[in-house]
C-alpha cells in the first residue's frame, strides 16, 4: 500500500505526475468499489483538474504543498463548493455545497486532490454504515461484514487502497471504530483543533473531523494539514505548543480497569491481541499502570442524551423550505411533516425524538442537564487519570467487525460497539486507533490511545515506535 | 364597581447599531435594499455553517445595560430557542436564556402628577439579553394576497437587545414615558437609533388589571404588533377599557396574545396555538460563554461618560437650572454637549451671563433652527460648522443679559450670526440694533409717538393701561427694535402723567 508521504516525495522529485497518481487510484476504485461501495460519488473531473494544476505548478518550478497530488476522499457530511454533500440522506440527496468546509479547503491549499465523497451512516448516526439511505458499504477485510461507522466509506476506501487518505468525522467513535474494523489508522483530534466550519453538524459539542490513513506518518501529515485555528468556528482554538516526548521509553501508560477483559463487554480475541500490543509497548520501555475511570458506565447514556439533544436542534434546518427535499403539503405543518417524514431514515428519526424529549420542558433537568453533569464527572475522571499517566491505552472496540444485519434490530447492541470510544468525545480528548493485528478469521482489531487535549504528539510517537518495531 | 389598577410590563426589542449581523459578516441592510441582498451560508442556515459572535454587538449590548443601570454579567451564555418557521432558517434562534448579558437595572421617569407638578417613578429592568432577528415573511405584496409566502432574510441575524421590564408600570402614560426614556438612554449611549417606524425598536406589552389595593396579579394579556409609540399608548388605553369591562361584567380575562388593529383601534385575539410552544432552550454548543472582564466594563463606563440623569443633576447644581430646564438640555447627548460648550465659552471669555439666558436662547431659537436643518439633539455635534458656534450663541446671550440687545433684536442678530458666522456684537453694530437706553433719545421718540396717536394717549390718560402698548409699539418701530422696552414704557408714562 502506497503512503501519502511517498507520493508527495515522488511528485516533488518529478518521478511521477499527480495525474498519473490520480489515474492509478481511479483505476483501483473502478476495480474494487463495485463490491466495496465506499464512494457515493467519485469527483473524476474536478480531481483531474486539480491534479493537472499540481503538475503545472511542478513544471513551472513553483513550490508544492505538503499534500501535493495526494488523492483524499472526504466523508459525505463535508461541504466542497459545487459538489454534492448529502450526509447519505434522502433529505439532502441533491444538495450542492455553496461553500467549502475549512478542513477541505486546508487540503486543497496543501495541493491535495479531492477524489470523491464517501458513504456514511445517515447524518453520522450509526456504527455500521448500514444507516446510509443509499446503500451499505462492505468491509474490505470481509465483505460479509460491516466496515463500522459512521465513517465506514472513508475507512473502507483507505483500507482497500482506493485512496491513501480520507477524512471522517468522529462524534462518539465514528473514525476510530471503523478504522479498527477495517484495519487502518484513525485519528480523532482534540475538540477545537480542526475547524467544524462546513462539517454538517450532528452533535456540535462532540463532532470533530478526523483522519484515516494506512501509516502513522500519513496520519500525522494529514492532521497537520487540516488542523488550523479558524475564525469561522468559534469553538476552534489556536493549537498550543506542547513538549514533544523524546520516545516511548519511560512513558507512563494507563490501562483503565473498567475497560478490561472480564468486565463482560470484551471479545476474547480482542483481549488477546490487545495484550500482545501492551507487551510490545513494554518492550519499548513504556511503564504500565492500572487506572480507574469510575464513571465510564454512565458514558453511553450520557452520550446518547447529549448527542441526540443537540442533533434534534441541529437537524431542524432540514425543513424543505430553502434547500434539500421539499414535499408538498396543504399547510405549513404538512410540508414539515411530509418533508421530514420522507427525508429522514429511522435511526435519525429515533434520535431526533429522543433529543426533543430530553430538551422538553419538565424533562430537561432529568435528562439533558443530568447528561451534562455526567459529562463533567467523566471529564474529571480523565483529568485525575492524566495526573498519573501520560496516555491511556484501550481496545478501540469490544469486538471485531460484525455481519450485516446483526445489530440493526437492536439499537442498544449497536450503540455498545462505541462503548470504548465515546468517553473520549465527552471529555474533549484526542484519540488514535491503530491496527493491532488480526483475529483468527482474519478480521482487523484496533487499539486506541487517548491523550490530554492537544497532546496528539504523544500518540503519534507511540504509533511510530510500534510501527517501526513491527 | 371596584376601581382597577393596570399592571403593565414591556418587552422591548431594539436593533443594535452595528455594520454587520450578530453572527456573520453580512451587512445589516437598510430596509430599502432588494430582498435577500445581504445573506450568506450562516444567516440562511446552510448545513455546516457556524455562528461567530459580533463583538461590536456585545459591546453595545453591555453599554445599553450600563445605561439602564443593569449589572453586566461576567459570564453570559447564548442559548438556542427552537421553533419551526420559514423565516427562522436554522429552526432555532440564537438568544440568551438563563444567563443574560444584563440584569437588575432601573430607569427613572419624570412624570407629571395630577396637580401639574413632577413626580419621579422608578421602573425596574428585569433583564436585557442579546439575540438575532428572524427574517421577514411576506404573505402579500401591497394589498394583493399571495397564494404562497415569500421570505426575505436580509433582516435575519441582525443583532437585537431584548429589554424586559418588571411589571412596574400602571398606566398608558407611564408606559409611554418609559419607552421615551428608554429611547433617550439607548440613543444617548449610541446603541440604537430606536426608530420604531423602521422596526429598530419593537415593543410587546404585558398587561393585567387588579382591584386597587390588591397585591395579587391578575391574568395577563400580551399585546403584539405595535408599530409606533402612539400605538403602544392607544393599545394600552383600549386594553385597560376592555379588561375593565370584562371584569365589571363579572367575567374573567383570558390569558391571551392579542394583536393591535391600528385601523379599528382595538386589540384582537390571535387565538393561536403558539401559547403551547415549548422552545426547548439549551446552551448554544457552537458558542463559548461570553466573558466580560471588570477592566472591559470600566473602559466601557469611561467611554459612555456621564449619563443623562447624572448630567441633569450636575446642571442643576452647577448652573442653577430648574429641573425642567436641566431636562430640556439633557434631552439628547449632542444638545447637552452643545450647552456645555456654550457655558465653557462663557467661563473662558469671562462673560457675565446667567445660564438661564443661554438656555432660553437654546430652547427657543436654537432648537427651532436645528429641526429646520433636519438635525437632532441626539447626534448634533457642537463643532458642526452648519450650526452657530457655541461662542457666538454665548455672546448673543451675553448681549441680552447686559441689556445691549432687546429680545427681538437678539433674534435677528442670532439668525445673522448663524448664517454668516460673524461676531454678534459686530453684527449688532452693523445692523444698528444696539439697544438704546439714552433717555433723551427715547423721550424724543415718545413725544413723536404721542403726537402721532392722540387717541391712544388720551385713553391712557383716562386710565386705560392697555393703550400703552400701541404707543410703545411706535417707539419700537421708529427705533427699529433697538429701544430699551422698559425705558420706552417709562418715557410714555412720564410724558402722559
Amino acid at each position: 500500500m502506497e503512503k501519502a508521504t511517498e507520493i508527495v516525495s515522488q511528485i516533488k522529485g518529478k518521478k511521477i505526475t499527480a495525474v498519473e497518481v490520480l489515474n492509478r487510484y481511479l483505476r483501483t476504485i473502478k476495480e474494487k468499489d463495485g463490491e466495496i461501495r465506499a464512494f457515493l460519488e467519485v469527483f473524476s473531473e474536478s480531481a483531474a483538474a486539480q491534479a493537472r494544476a499540481v503538475d503545472e505548478k511542478a513544471a513551472a518550478g513553483l513550490p508544492l504543498g505538503r499534500l501535493a497530488g495526494v488523492p483524499v476522499a472526504i466523508k459525505d457530511n463535508m461541504l466542497y463548493k459545487g459538489h454534492k454533500a448529502s450526509c447519505a440522506s434522502k433529505i439532502l440527496e441533491n444538495y450542492i455545497s455553496p461553500y467549502t468546509a475549512t478542513a477541505v479547503q486546508n487540503l486543497i491549499d496543501a495541493d491535495a486532490v479531492i477524489i470523491g465523497r464517501t458513504n456514511m451512516d445517515e447524518f453520522a448516526m450509526g456504527s455500521s454504515t448500514e444507516n446510509s439511505a443509499f446503500r451499505p458499504t462492505r468491509n474490505p477485510a470481509d465483505t460479509s461484514r460491516v466496515p463500522g461507522g459512521s465513517s465506514g466509506g472513508s475507512a473502507a476506501a483507505v483500507a482497500a487502497g482506493m485512496c491513501p487518505l480520507a477524512l471522517g468525522s468522529d462524534t462518539g467513535g465514528s473514525v476510530r471504530q471503523p478504522a479498527a474494523f477495517c484495519g487502518t489508522y484513525g485519528l480523532k483530534p482534540t475538540y477545537g483543533s480542526v475547524s467544524r466550519y462546513g462539517l454538517v453538524a450532528f452533535a456540535s459539542s462532540l463532532d470533530q473531523i478526523g483522519v484515516f490513513a494506512n501509516s502513522i506518518e500519513d496520519t500525522e501529515l494529514a492532521f497537520s494539514v487540516i488542523s488550523s485555528h479558524d475564525p469561522k468556528d468559534a469553538t476552534s482554538v489556536k493549537y498550543p505548543e506542547n513538549k514533544i516526548p523524546g520516545g516511548v521509553k519511560g512513558l507512563r501508560i494507563g490501562l483503565p480497569k473498567e475497560y478490561a477483559a472480564g468486565s463482560g463487554a470484551m471479545d476474547a480475541e480482542v483481549a488477546r491481541l490487545f495484550g500482545e500490543t501492551v507487551q510490545k509497548l513494554k518492550e519499548l520501555g513504556a511503564v504500565f499502570a492500572e487506572i480507574s475511570l469510575p464513571h465510564t458506565r454512565y458514558a453511553l447514556p450520557a452520550y446518547y442524551i447529549a448527542a441526540s439533544s443537540e442533533a434534534s436542534s441541529n437537524l431542524g434546518r432540514f425543513d424543505g423550505i430553502r434547500y434539500g427535499l421539499s414535499a408538498q403539503g396543504g399547510t405549513l405543518a404538512d410540508v414539515y411533516k411530509k418533508t421530514r417524514g420522507q427525508g429522514f431514515g429511522p435511526e435519525v428519526k429515533r434520535r431526533i425524538m429522543l433529543g426533543t424529549y430530553s430538551l422538553s420542558a419538565g424533562y430537561y433537568d432529568a435528562y439533558y442537564l443530568k447528561a451534562q453533569k455526567t459529562r463533567t464527572l467523566i471529564k474529571r475522571d480523565f483529568d485525575e487519570a492524566f495526573g498519573e499517566v501520560d496516555v491511556i491505552f484501550t481496545p478501540t472496540t469490544p469486538s471485531p467487525a460484525f455481519r450485516f444485519g446483526e445489530k440493526v434490530s437492536d439499537p442498544v447492541a449497536m450503540y455498545l460497539s462505541d462503548i470504548f470510544t465515546i468517553p473520549c468525545n465527552l471529555a474533549g480528548l484526542c484519540g488514535l486507533s491503530i491496527p493491532a493485528g488480526k483475529s483468527g478469521k482474519g478480521l482487523p482489531i484496533g487499539a486506541q490511545f487517548l491523550a490530554k487535549p492537544f497532546n496528539e504528539a504523544v500518540m503519534f510517537k507511540l504509533g511510530e515506535e510500534l510501527a517501526h518495531a513491527g | 364597581m371596584p376601581e382597577f389598577e393596570p399592571v403593565i410590563g414591556l418587552e422591548v426589542h431594539t436593533q443594535l447599531k452595528t455594520e454587520t449581523k450578530m453572527f456573520c459578516s453580512c451587512k445589516t441592510s437598510a430596509s430599502e435594499a432588494p430582498a435577500n441582498a445581504f445573506i450568506c451560508p450562516v444567516c440562511t442556515g446552510q448545513p455546516g455553517a457556524l455562528p461567530t459572535p459580533n463583538l461590536r454587538a456585545v459591546r453595545l449590548g453591555a453599554a445599553a445595560g450600563l445605561a439602564l443601570g443593569c449589572e453586566v454579567s461576567e459570564v453570559s451564555v447564548f442559548a438556542r430557542k427552537n421553533y419551526f418557521y420559514p423565516d427562522n432558517p436554522k429552526a432555532y434562534q440564537i438568544s440568551q436564556f438563563d444567563k443574560p448579558l444584563c440584569e437588575n437595572g432601573a430607569v427613572e421617569l419624570d412624570l407629571k402628577d395630577a396637580a401639574g407638578g413632577v413626580r419621579t417613578k422608578t421602573v425596574r429592568v428585569h433583564r436585557a439579553h442579546l439575540e438575532e432577528d428572524a427574517g421577514k415573511s411576506l404573505h402579500a405584496i401591497g394589498s394583493r394576497q399571495l397564494d404562497h409566502t415569500l421570505v426575505d432574510f436580509n433582516r435575519c441575524g441582525v443583532p437585537l437587545l431584548e429589554i424586559v421590564s418588571e411589571p412596574d408600570l400602571n398606566s398608558a402614560d407611564e408606559a409611554y414615558a418609559y419607552l421615551m426614556e428608554l429611547k433617550k438612554l439607548l440613543q444617548w449611549v449610541g446603541v440604537s437609533n430606536c426608530d420604531m417606524e423602521k422596526g429598530e425598536l419593537r415593543c410587546d406589552v404585558n398587561i393585567s388589571l387588579r382591584p386597587k389595593g390588591e397585591t395579587k396579579l391578575g391574568r395577563k394579556v400580551e399585546i403584539k404588533n405595535l408599530n409606533s409609540f402612539k400605538a403602544v399608548k392607544d393599545a394600552i388605553t383600549h386594553e385597560i377599557g376592555r379588561q375593565a369591562a370584562v371584569l365589571n361584567g363579572g367575567g374573567a380575562v383570558d390569558q391571551d396574545t392579542r394583536l393591535w388593529n391600528e385601523k379599528e383601534q382595538k386589540t384582537v385575539s390571535m387565538r393561536s396555538k403558539e401559547l403551547a410552544h415549548d422552545y426547548r432552550y439549551f446552551p448554544e454548543p457552537d458558542l463559548s460563554p461570553l466573558r466580560i472582564s471588570a477592566a472591559f466594563k470600566e473602559e466601557l463606563k469611561k467611554e459612555i461618560g456621564e449619563l443623562p440623569k447624572a448630567k441633569k443633576d450636575r446642571f442643576k447644581a452647577e448652573y442653577g437650572l430648574s429641573s425642567y430646564d436641566a431636562g430640556v438640555v439633557t434631552g439628547g447627548k449632542g444638545l447637552s454637549a452643545y450647552f456645555e460648550a456654550c457655558m465653557s465659552e462663557v467661563k473662558r471669555s469671562g462673560l457675565a451671563v446667567p445660564a438661564k439666558n443661554v438656555l432660553n436662547l437654546i430652547a427657543s431659537e436654537f432648537l427651532a433652527r436645528l429641526n429646520g436643518l433636519k438635525k437632532d439633539s441626539v447626534t448634533l455635534d457642537p463643532g458642526d460648522k452648519e450650526l452657530i458656534s457655541p461662542a457666538n450663541l454665548a455672546k448673543t446671550a451675553a448681549l441680552t443679559a447686559a441689556g445691549k440687545l432687546s429680545a427681538s433684536a437678539a433674534k435677528t442678530v442670532f439668525a445673522k450670526s448663524w448664517e454668516t458666522g460673524k461676531d454678534p456684537e459686530t453684527l449688532m453694530g452693523e445692523l444698528g440694533l444696539a439697544q438704546v437706553s439714552d433717555a433723551g433719545l427715547i423721550k424724543d421718540w415718545a413725544r413723536e409717538a404721542i403726537a402721532a396717536n392722540p387717541k391712544a394717549a388720551e385713553d391712557f390718560r383716562n386710565g386705560n393701561e392697555k393703550a400703552l402698548g400701541p404707543l410703545v409699539g411706535v417707539i419700537m418701530k421708529k427705533s427699529k427694535g433697538t429701544a430699551n422696552p422698559a425705558a420706552a414704557n417709562a418715557a410714555i408714562k412720564e410724558l402722559l402723567k
